[in-house]
């Protein structure tokens, strides 16, 4: 099914000239800017869609950005290839280097809708690796784009592409803070709330549809659910004190928080709705930041319990804590991964907090990144890159690494400040 | 487009409150600032005899309280505790600023505090958000000792969001590692 590629060390270039992807056309418009890159990368050739040019460019465009944005990809030049859906791998596209082919059409309908077909090709042996047809509206676009590139990435690499998926981040700008919404590619960014008063810690639900959320507008920490499509949100908890680090169980109906009602940051449970709230875990210490592993059998959180700052673990059912994380006085934010074979987490290494990973089977640990103020990872659905807040410049950016530590990417709006990012899961 | 957003999260903020009385259990820790409940006290009480009327006295505050908040050279004046680094014991040269705030609250039973803990923006927020409460804490604690009710007094945290100063030096985060002590109406 899939291609077996021959590389060789000819594609391990790295891309050393910023390739902005993302023109700052829109205001406080995410650019995106590729700093590494995969050492083998699959040589492929997108060629423009047939009444591709009546329509708008922006559909092979966006796929190529998306492909390359990945780290996985090399992108032949298309000009001069025949392109179309029915155009058969040929020598020409072969020669250049393209191991993969893609071509495909793009027709209105009789209603004004588009109707956009493609295939892909192996130019290797000369096979076809299959097609796709979407009927949709000139407003989806982009998003059929990305559809298009999710298929690609999934054909030639194994694994299930992020491209339609979305990223939610807080940026900081004159006094007001706004949580909004952009593809990943830093597109179609959408303001879900604007307010006078800091918003951390934005989380998607498992469906996508909602996001918790710790706003201040109240004076205090309140955690709030917040329903993307309607705008309606609802308070989650807010109990005497403060109510902060919200984090989604698997199945959605829950989240797991830190109240201080009782006494010092501790961990508990309450409904997604704000029904219920149960204790989870008890001591005298700081108890922050859970995190349901994605079996929902373990939450990890952060706890000073030791002395400093550090990871641990405890069963949802209670029991005893297991310390996760031993090198060094401050390890924080734990970020299981969806496939649940690496944790992601914040380390202070001689004064830098670094973005660092552990394989939870080994326990081994590696350093991801060469910054200094790394906070809040948050694992794309897929497992491979991490998004994470860091500053360049005395601003906040966003960047996000491969688990591998060998893609990179900077994400920036202009003058302002960005932070909290979270990388929303499938779109269904 | 900017100030209909604007509008609609007014109004989204709006409901939200709503939705923070309706949709919220029953918890008895959730009451609301500033408002006296005479219920407990007899008003609307059923086995009062006719002929008898149960006294209530409004917890109000004391004017002359309220004055020596905002006269800078009373006690009470100065609301902020500072703290050393990783650090949420309170420091003797503010146990006086302490103990003439705790002999405010004890006054007046009506009045309402809220304390507000601070982190410097060092690490992570969340973590920040609860070395913040740490501090909070600990300022509610020794008012409490001094005579301040539970009741009147709530602590919670900004953590490193509301930085009082804002660059990346030692003096500049003493100062925003901080507990400020607020009343009804500075909130």
């Amino acid at each position: 099914m899939h291609l077996s590629y021959n590389f060789s060390m000819k594609f391990s270039l790295m891309l050393v000239a910023a390739l902005l992807l993302a023109p700052l056309a829109g205001r406080a418009q995410l650019a995106i800017e590729i700093t590494g890159a995969g050492a083998n990368r699959i040589p492929i050739a997108i060629t423009d869609f047939n009444g591709e040019a009546g329509v708008s460019r922006a559909l092979t465009s966006v796929v190529r950005a998306d492909l390359e944005r990945s780290g996985l990809f090399r992108l032949i030049e298309p000009t001069g290839l025949p392109g179309g859906e029915t155009a058969a791998p040929n020598a020409e596209a072969k020669a250049r280097g393209a191991d993969a082919l893609a071509g495909g059409t793009v027709a209105t309908a009789p209603d004004g809708r588009y109707e956009t077909r493609f295939r892909l090709y192996d130019t290797q042996k000369q096979a076809q690796l299959g097609g796709q047809a979407y009927g949709h509206a000139s407003a989806q676009i982009r998003a059929t784009a990305h559809r298009i590139s999710d298929y690609i990435y999934e054909k030639l690499t194994g694994e299930r592409g992020i491209f339609s998926t979305r990223i939610a981040y807080v940026v900081k700008s004159a006094g007001r803070y706004q949580l909004q919404i952009a593809d990943t590619d830093g597109d179609n960014a959408q303001v879900a709330l604007s307010s006078r008063e800091p918003i951390i810690s934005p989380t998607w639900s498992p469906d996508g549809n909602r996001l918790a959320y710790v706003s201040f507008e109240a004076k205090k920490p309140i955690i709030y659910v917040h329903d993307l499509g309607s705008g309606r949100r609802h308070v989650a908890a807010n109990f005497k004190g403060s109510n902060s680090a919200p984090a989604w169980s698997p199945d959605g109906k829950r989240l797991a928080v830190v109240l201080t009602k009782d006494g010092g940051s501790q961990l508990y449970v309450v409904g997604a709705d704000g029904s219920g709230v149960t204790r989870l875990a008890s001591s005298s210490a700081i108890d922050t930041e859970p995190q349901f592993s994605p079996d929902g059998q373990w939450i990890y959180f952060t706890s000073d319990r030791g002395g400093s700052p550090q990871i641990y673990r405890i069963s949802v059912n209670g029991g005893d804590a297991q310390r996760v994380t031993f090198d060094g006085s401050y390890n924080v934010t734990p970020r299981p991964a969806p496939d649940g074979k690496n944790l992601a987490y914040i380390s202070r290494n001689g004064g830098r907090f670094q973005l660092t990973i552990m394989d939870l089977a080994t326990r081994q640990t590696q350093v991801l990144t060469d910054s200094a103020k790394d906070e809040s990872p948050s694992f794309a659905p897929n497992s491979r890159m991490i998004l994470y807040a860091t500053e360049i410049g005395g601003r906040g950016v966003l960047a996000a690494v491969s688990a591998d530590g060998r893609v990179k990417q900077k994400l920036s709006v202009p003058a302002a400040d960005i932070r909290e990012p979270s990388w929303s899961p499938y779109v269904k | 487009m900017r100030p209909t957003a604007f509008k609609l999260s007014l109004v989204v903020s709006a409901i939200a409150l709503l939705g923070a009385c309706s949709s919220q259990p029953p918890a008895p820790e959730q009451n609301p600032v500033g408002v006296v409940d005479g219920s407990k006290t007899g008003v609307g009480g059923s086995t009062t005899s006719p002929t008898t009327v149960a006294p209530v006295t409004a917890t109000g505050i004391d004017p002359t309280s309220l004055a020596a908040l905002k006269d800078p050279k009373s006690a009470v004046f100065n609301r902020s505790i500072f703290f050393d680094y990783d650090q949420y014991t309170i420091k003797d040269e503010f146990k006086p600023l302490v103990d003439a705030h705790a002999k405010l609250l004890a006054k007046n039973p009506g009045i309402k505090m809220m304390i507000q803990g601070n982190a410097d923006e060092r690490g992570s927020r969340e973590y920040n958000l609860a070395l913040g409460q740490k501090r909070a804490d600990a300022v509610k604690k020794a008012l409490m000792l001094l005579g301040g009710q539970e009741a009147q007094i709530e602590s919670v945290s900004l953590g490193e969001e509301k930085p009082r100063c804002t660059d990346q030096t030692e003096s500049c985060w003493a100062q925003n590692r901080r507990g400020d002590m607020l009343y009804s109406g500075e909130f």
